[in-house]
């Protein structure tokens, strides 16, 4: 069983935990940051060959849905990297993270991107707990790194509210492996995805509904879908900007594909209860809610958080609708609103340091002096707001057109709440990029350092134009699994 | 034959009850203030104090009625019926059939009931204090004591005290969550019953605090010393209920004069044990004040709940 | 219905760590309350024992060492360190009163037994029963993080929650990477406590400057 961890496909996690280790060793930033570059590069390009290396093992499951994740992830942690490069040089310079501190950055972030792969490529459920747990005490002492007052407590309501959903998630995972003993026997299997989704259809009901709600809470906590994502908007608003990026897109991300298998077993259970309505209730909720709170906002960062929130209600509620076409649908969401949204929030993180604040109103009229900045940062607020030349149009409008198929009268709330959104999104784009100008205390921003948010938004843009005969039977084949 | 023995028993275990009621007491004062480091009352010193009191001539207030004088009978006599029927060494004995624990919780409730009107009676402030802190004390004791009578119930299928023994001490009911549970809300009721620390302190009569005695205050000679009997027997009964319900292993059946002889050995260690157990608990903790004590109790009730909750688990609600 | 000394065991232990999570909504002074979690985190050790033994489940044996090593001691020592050394309030504060969050607290059980009680038809008795509790026990730990104000106590809820997963796990024969989710999830707590040393400290002073604290400073935790 051990051996599956020297085949190519767990190199790819297990390169990031490795550097992960050595950079827990390494004393100069500057050093680190290229280490940790070179292991981001490496991890994304190894995780570039899983779709051709699909295994199904007693602990790896490379299969289309968890290939894509998993490239999706590495190339948005290589692309972070890389942007963490200069950004955490001018933080460095500016005094506000120590070399101590920026030891435990670079090493917590590799352990991080290790962690959501290995949840992601795991086979079992147990393994991928335990990996989410992992990702979640990295990621909280990340945030919590400035040590600002508010920072800390950020890092605290996360670490508080994830270690809840963690622990129900962990009840649901014993439940299930409680439902799946009759029928697998005692051992392994009952935690391993495969075997239970080959034993779904004999388990006990009442068991598996008991799983499926605990599981819900918990990964659900996990996706910040509401009322469960209070820990998101502190976290991102306080955290250094290269997390932000990444927590914004791979940690709903990894969630949401466990949720994903979760609802395989229990549409094939004939005693199960439906897993689509409760979902599709978090989603909306989350849309609704995260679209309203949007125009209430004064810190940017807090603000795109609660824009990831109603992202990832979209993406809940499609997996809810059921059915292929709304999967399909919801993978292609994800996939793009993750890319869309770490361009966005590499933009905002060099705008605060431009502008030494990183409220609304310490951002304003970024066109009149930070050309680059300023068109990059509106096109990736166009491209998350989902208006047409970009791909998450696309997807909105598949996923509306599954709901109006499906459920015409929840269509009525959903085109609400992505309307409020946007609408609010477009508001603030306004404002941040031609309202008056505020005074620009930190370094200047040389186009250099927006090429990662260009190559995110430059793949969005292309999904958006055209999908190409073999991305499209892709993500099909990646519905196909999930279904 | 059977009905002899029964009723040999029962007068037998009549005069063990009274005759042991003193002592305990006497056992439990001279235990406490040894833990607390002093010497203590002499054990017999509670029989020295009923003659003593019986001699006297009671003082009676003059506007008290008949309920003041007839108070005290009442409550004995309820308290005195209420311990014919808990078994201490022997199951069987003639009033076996009425054992019901519903009864024996309707006797204390009367004890309870009398000596409050007779408290009220006079119309002393420290009367219809105490009065009213017993009623509320009451209120909640109750219905702890039902839900426990509600969880044996259901394990043994009766409310008859007799029939539940016999069932424990027979059948391999084993060890249940139910059980222990009713047996921590049981130890909660019982030290309110007594008015015992931390609900209240027998051996104080300060006036914020104090509950049973505010309501003896008015009471002398051989009135006084029915009520100090009575409630020295019911310390004893409550001891002995906990020990037949939780632990019936060796008493005996009336119809086999020899197994009294294991059942009055097992009752006395009980006794002793639950004696040497309320010493130390109550020698370790302060009183609380008298606003918790709902919520003290109100824990007791939870937990008779929590205990027939639990029985639902194993046994369905079939 | 025949009840076997493992079931009967199983079951007492499984109710005295429900009770012991009762006990940590009761009570109010703060060393009372880590004392109680010590000693349900002892209880379960108990029953992580009587598991392996009856299951011949060898691995519960480390899970038991496990959880009375950290659980048990390390966890309750450094805690009192912590109420010592930052002069922490000793009562508890309450968002919710105490009698009201135990009514609650019953009626979480009752929910957990309804809950569970429906899957009588296919699974045994014993893993039934220990669901019911363990369901029970992590449905408490959750009030307590709900109705307790100070970051202390919360944490505690927590725990207790935690202990109750631990409950379920173990009530379930044949339940793979037991060890390994016991490590990690004690590695969790252990982060948490030392998230709470830095919470109170800046609850406190305002600030997370360890030279307020002289002491720990030096220990540097």
């Amino acid at each position: 069983m051990l051996t599956e961890l020297l085949t190519p496909p767990a190199w790819v996690i297990l390169l990031p935990l490795a550097t992960a280790i050595c950079l827990a060793f390494v004393r100069d930033h500057r050093q680190a940051g290229w280490i940790n570059l070179a292991s981001a590069a490496g991890t994304a390009l190894l995780s570039f060959r899983l779709p051709w290396q699909q295994t199904v093992g007693a602990l790896l499951l490379v299969d289309p849905l968890s290939a894509h994740m998993a490239i999706l992830t590495a190339f948005v942690g290589f692309t972070t990297a890389w942007f963490s490069l200069g950004y955490i040089r001018t933080e460095a310079t500016a005094g506000r993270l120590d070399p101590w501190h920026l030891r435990q950055y670079h090493a917590l972030f590799q352990a991080f991107l290790g962690s959501m792969l290995l949840a992601l490529l795991s086979n079992n459920l147990g393994v991928a707990w335990v990996a989410l747990e992992a990702a979640t005490i990295s990621a909280v002492i990340v945030v919590g790194l400035s040590r600002t007052a508010e920072a800390v407590e950020a890092s605290w309501k996360f670490f508080i509210l994830c270690g809840v959903g963690i622990a129900l998630a962990l009840f649901g995972t014993i439940v299930l492996a409680l439902a799946a003993t009759p029928i697998l026997g005692p051992g392994l299997p009952t935690m391993t995805w495969t075997s239970l989704a080959t034993a779904g259809p004999q388990m006990h009901g009442t068991l598996l509904n008991l799983a499926f709600v605990f599981l819900l809470l918990g990964y659900g906590t996990k996706a910040a879908l509401a009322p469960l994502h209070a820990w998101m908007p502190d976290a991102h608003a306080e955290g250094p900007t290269p997390v932000s990026a990444v927590l914004a897109g791979s940690i709903p991300g990894v969630a949401l594909v466990l949720i994903l298998r979760l609802r395989g077993l229990l549409v094939g259970n004939p005693e199960a209860i439906s897993p689509g309505p409760p979902l599709m209730a978090l989603g909306l909720v989350s849309i609704l809610l995260a679209s309203l709170s949007l125009w209430r906002r004064r810190d940017v960062k807090r603000f795109f958080a609660f824009s990831t929130v109603e992202q990832t209600g979209v993406a809940a509620f499609a997996l809810g609708l059921g059915g292929v076409g709304a999967t399909f649908a919801a993978i292609l969401h994800l996939t793009l609103h993750t890319l869309a949204k770490a361009a966005v929030f590499q933009c905002v993180g060099r705008a605060a340091q431009l502008k030494g604040g990183q409220r609304f109103t310490d951002i304003s009229g970024l066109l009149s002096r930070n050309v680059p900045l300023g068109l990059t940062l509106a096109a990736g607020i166009v491209a998350v707001a989902g208006i047409p030349p970009f791909g998450l149009f696309t997807s909105e409008f598949l996923v509306m057109a599954e709901t109006v198929r499906l459920q015409p009268y929840l269509a009525i709330l959903l085109g609400l709440g992505l309307v409020i959104g946007g609408w609010a999104l477009i508001t603030r784009l306004i404002t941040l990029c031609t309202g008056p100008e505020t005074p620009n205390p930190g370094p200047a921003v040389h186009w250099t350092a927006l090429v990662p948010a260009w190559l995110h938004l430059a793949l969005v843009l292309l999904l958006g134009l055209a999908m190409p005969e073999s991305v499209t039977a892709w993500f099909a084949a990646i519905a196909e699994v999930a279904r | 034959m059977t009905a002899l023995f029964a009723l040999i028993a029962e007068l037998l275990h009549m005069a063990l009850m009274l005759a042991a009621a003193p002592l305990l007491i006497g056992l439990l004062r001279k235990a406490e203030a040894r833990l607390m480091g002093r010497a203590g009352p002499p054990i017999l010193q509670p029989v020295r104090d009923l003659i003593r009191l019986v001699r006297k001539q009671p003082v009676i207030a003059e506007n008290a009625t008949w309920l003041f004088r007839a108070a005290p009978t009442v409550h004995f006599a309820a308290i005195a019926a209420a311990a014919a029927l808990v078994p201490s060494f022997t199951l069987g004995m003639t009033t076996a059939p009425m054992s019901d624990l519903l009864v024996i919780g309707g006797l204390f409730a009367l004890a309870r009931c009398v000596l409050a009107l007779a408290a009220m009676d006079i119309g002393t402030p420290f009367g219809g204090l105490g009065a009213s802190r017993e009623m509320t004390f009451g209120t909640f004791a109750e219905p702890a004591l039902l839900l426990v009578v509600l969880t044996l119930s259901l394990i043994a299928g009766t409310t008859n005290l007799d029939a539940i023994a016999t069932l424990l001490r027979d059948s391999s009911v084993g060890l249940r969550v139910s059980l222990g549970l009713a047996m921590l809300a049981i130890f909660a009721i019982a030290i309110a019953e007594n008015a015992r620390i931390p609900v209240d302190n027998p051996a104080t009569h300060l006036e914020l605090t104090m509950v049973h005695e505010a309501m003896t205050l008015e009471y002398s000679g051989r009135h006084l010393a029915l009520l100090e009997m009575a409630s020295w027997l019911k310390l004893l009964v409550w001891f002995t209920l906990i020990g037949t319900i939780f632990a019936p292993f060796a008493i005996g059946s009336a119809e086999y004069p020899l197994a009294w002889l294991s059942g009055l050995t097992a009752w006395a260690l009980i006794v002793l044990a639950l004696a040497g157990a309320l010493a130390l608990f109550e020698s370790s903790i302060a009183k609380m004040r008298i606003f918790r004590v709902p919520e003290f109790l109100g824990v007791a009730v939870l937990l008779g709940l929590l205990a027939a909750i639990f029985l639902f688990v194993s046994q369905g609600f079939a | 219905m025949t009840h076997t000394l493992a079931y009967d065991l199983s079951h007492l232990l499984g109710g005295i760590v429900l009770v012991l999570s009762f006990a940590l909504l009761y009570q109010r002074r703060l060393m009372s309350v880590i004392n109680i979690y010590a000693l349900q985190a002892m209880t379960l050790t108990a029953a992580a024992l009587w598991q392996g033994y009856s299951q011949g489940a060898t691995e519960l044996y480390v899970t038991a060492i496990i959880t009375l090593a950290a659980k048990g001691i390390a966890i309750p020592v450094a805690l009192h360190r912590i109420v010592r050394q930052l002069k922490l309030h000793r009562a508890v504060e309450t968002a919710l009163g105490v009698f009201p969050s135990m009514v609650l607290g019953v009626a979480f059980v009752a929910l957990a037994v309804l809950v569970v009680l429906p899957t009588t038809a296919q699974s045994q008795t014993l893993s039934r029963e220990d669901l019911a509790l363990a369901l029970s026990v992590v449905l408490l730990g959750l009030l307590m993080m709900i109705t307790r104000r100070s970051a202390l106590t919360q944490v505690i809820g927590f725990m207790s929650l935690e202990n109750g997963l631990i409950l379920a796990a173990i009530g379930i024969t044949g339940l793979p990477l037991l060890v390994e989710i016991a490590v990690a999830f004690l590695i969790l707590l252990a982060a948490i406590v030392f998230g709470v040393f830095f919470f109170r400290i800046r609850e406190r002073f305002d600030s997370l400057d360890l030279s307020h604290l002289d002491v720990v400073g030096r220990t540097q935790l």
